[in-house]
């Protein structure tokens, strides 16, 4: 269980709300998200850190995107 | 109707924060330390598991690992700490607008207007506690009651995440059975010297006369006995009330003793430019300076004097603390802390009466040099410009003042010390 840092694409609306659009492996691989059905703040004590989590579905998978300030994080299995 | 008060405090703070971050350390004993080689290395907070090893907060380092072999230790962040405390704020603050913090970690909050939206105090305190889990990753202890006295009694009973509620019916149960020095303001003197009265849980101090009480306490006697039976009306202050700022101080343990004068200036002057520009932050002034000397055998003591005005230049500061030190302290060993206070503070735009020989002309330029000198440091930070006296002995300023020390007890009576 672990952190994993990563690179996501944004779109930030006009009534400054945040959206993920999709989240970029260190690989280069692009993992776009399909939906977001959550968004609250929230501690990972897998992850070890706090910030705004986001719900988010990928590919029918369920994962949590968190942002402690304006970096992105993951909860990974080390 | 009685007022529902709540005193949430976080349990084992700084710990909490580092073994949220480093989920591999969370099952070890851990204590969070000051920096060693700097002389602040002492245990400022541990985890539970430290704890079950007897270490003490306030023990040096080295004696806590004696104690606790495999125990790991970890830098202080007070940054973090300070964000942690904030976002705990922000929960409390959907409660309730009257918040009266008490150091970092603690604080009360006064929700009788909100019972009839949330429902009894009981139940906001769970759910504050729940909220602070989820989204902080950190526990607090939170009790219930109808003072504050008795609010902070019952977050200090079940630890760690826990309320207790002490209510009109239970609290002579409850709070009558503990030692006399759970109570707020009773500190070893007071406790012995109630010892000497046969008064030794809190329920001998309310069933004790009030008047045996003042003759030998004083006025905090009589104050002692209304805490006790659960009669302490003290307000909890509205949120923002760190306007009303009662004193603005620093203070250091210098990484060697001091020995000279020549060293206490240096150090004088670094605390009081910090004290000056915390000041000018808050928009107030100083009209009394008081400092705190603590030599190597931890003997320590206050002295104070007034100033003929207002002030908040850096310059006027240090000197009155170094003339203080001067005329008011023998010096007998090395001092090994040293601290500088404004107090009786004032707005920034108060009158004064002028005088005919100071130059008001000068002083004006000053603030506007001082305020620009803080411009300067917000934009390119803290060490980008500094005074000739402070680069001229630089092992004991190798620091940011006003960033380094944001965190200072509190006094209950005394109200909010920023």
């Amino acid at each position: 269980m672990g952190k994993k840092f990563v690179d996501v694409t944004a779109r930030f609306s006009a009534s400054g709300k945040i959206k993920p659009l999709n989240i970029i492996w260190d690989d280069g691989r692009v993992y776009e998200i399909d939906r977001v059905d959550d968004i609250r703040r929230a501690a990972s004590l897998r992850a070890g850190g706090i910030g705004l989590r986001f719900t988010c579905m990928i590919r029918n998978k369920q994962i949590y995107l968190f942002m402690d300030e304006n970096i992105w994080f993951m909860e990974v299995d080390s | 109707m009685d007022r529902v008060i709540l005193h949430s405090d976080l349990n084992n703070f700084y710990a909490s924060v580092e073994c949220l971050y480093h989920p591999e350390i969370r099952n070890m004993p851990v204590v969070v330390g000051g920096d060693e080689e700097m002389r602040h290395g002492i245990v400022l907070a541990k985890n539970q598991i430290a704890k079950t090893y007897g270490i003490q907060t306030g023990e040096a380092l080295w004696q806590a690992r004696q104690r606790c072999p495999g125990l790991v230790t970890v830098p202080a962040n007070f940054k973090l700490y300070l964000k942690f405390s904030k976002l705990t704020r922000e929960i409390y603050s959907d409660y309730t607008d009257q918040f009266e913090p008490f150091g970092i970690d603690e604080g009360w909050l006064d929700v009788t207007g909100s019972t009839g939206l949330f429902g009894s105090g009981e139940k906001i305190a769970n759910e504050i506690r729940k909220r602070v889990y989820e989204e902080l990753g950190v526990t607090v202890s939170v009790g219930v009651s109808f003072n504050k006295i008795f609010a902070k009694l019952g977050s200090d009973m079940k630890k760690p995440d826990a309320t207790t509620v002490i209510s009109r019916e239970n609290y002579k149960s409850m709070v009558w059975r503990l030692p006399v020095s759970e109570l707020l303001y009773v500190g070893r003197a007071t406790t012995k010297k109630l010892k000497l009265m046969s008064i030794r849980t809190i329920g001998d101090l309310a069933n004790s006369d009030p008047k045996l009480l003042q003759s030998s306490l004083g006025v905090i006697g009589l104050m002692l006995h209304r805490f006790a039976n659960g009669q302490d009306n003290s307000p909890v202050a509205q949120k923002g009330a760190e306007a009303y700022i009662k004193s603005v101080g620093n203070s250091t343990t210098a990484p060697r003793d001091l020995c000279t004068i020549d060293d206490i200036r240096t150090v004088l002057y670094m605390l009081s430019e910090s004290v000056a520009a915390r000041l000018r932050g808050h928009g107030l002034k100083c009209t009394g300076i008081q400092i705190y000397v603590r030599d190597k055998d931890l003997f320590s003591c206050e002295r104070q004097a007034q100033l003929p005005f207002p002030t908040f230049l850096t310059k006027e500061i240090a000197d009155k603390a170094i003339d203080i030190f001067s005329t008011k302290y023998r010096m007998i060993k090395p001092l090994r802390s040293i601290g500088v206070r404004g107090i009786n503070l004032v707005p920034e735009d108060s009158a004064y009466q002028l005088d005919l020989l100071t130059n008001h002309n000068m002083r004006d330029k000053f603030e506007k040099l001082e305020r620009t000198v803080d411009e300067i440091r917000e934009r390119f930070g803290y060490k980008s410009i500094q005074r000739g006296i402070i680069l001229k002995n630089k092992e004991f300023t190798d620091i940011s003042p006003k960033d380094d020390h944001v965190i200072h007890p509190v006094g209950y009576l005394s109200g909010k010390i920023i």
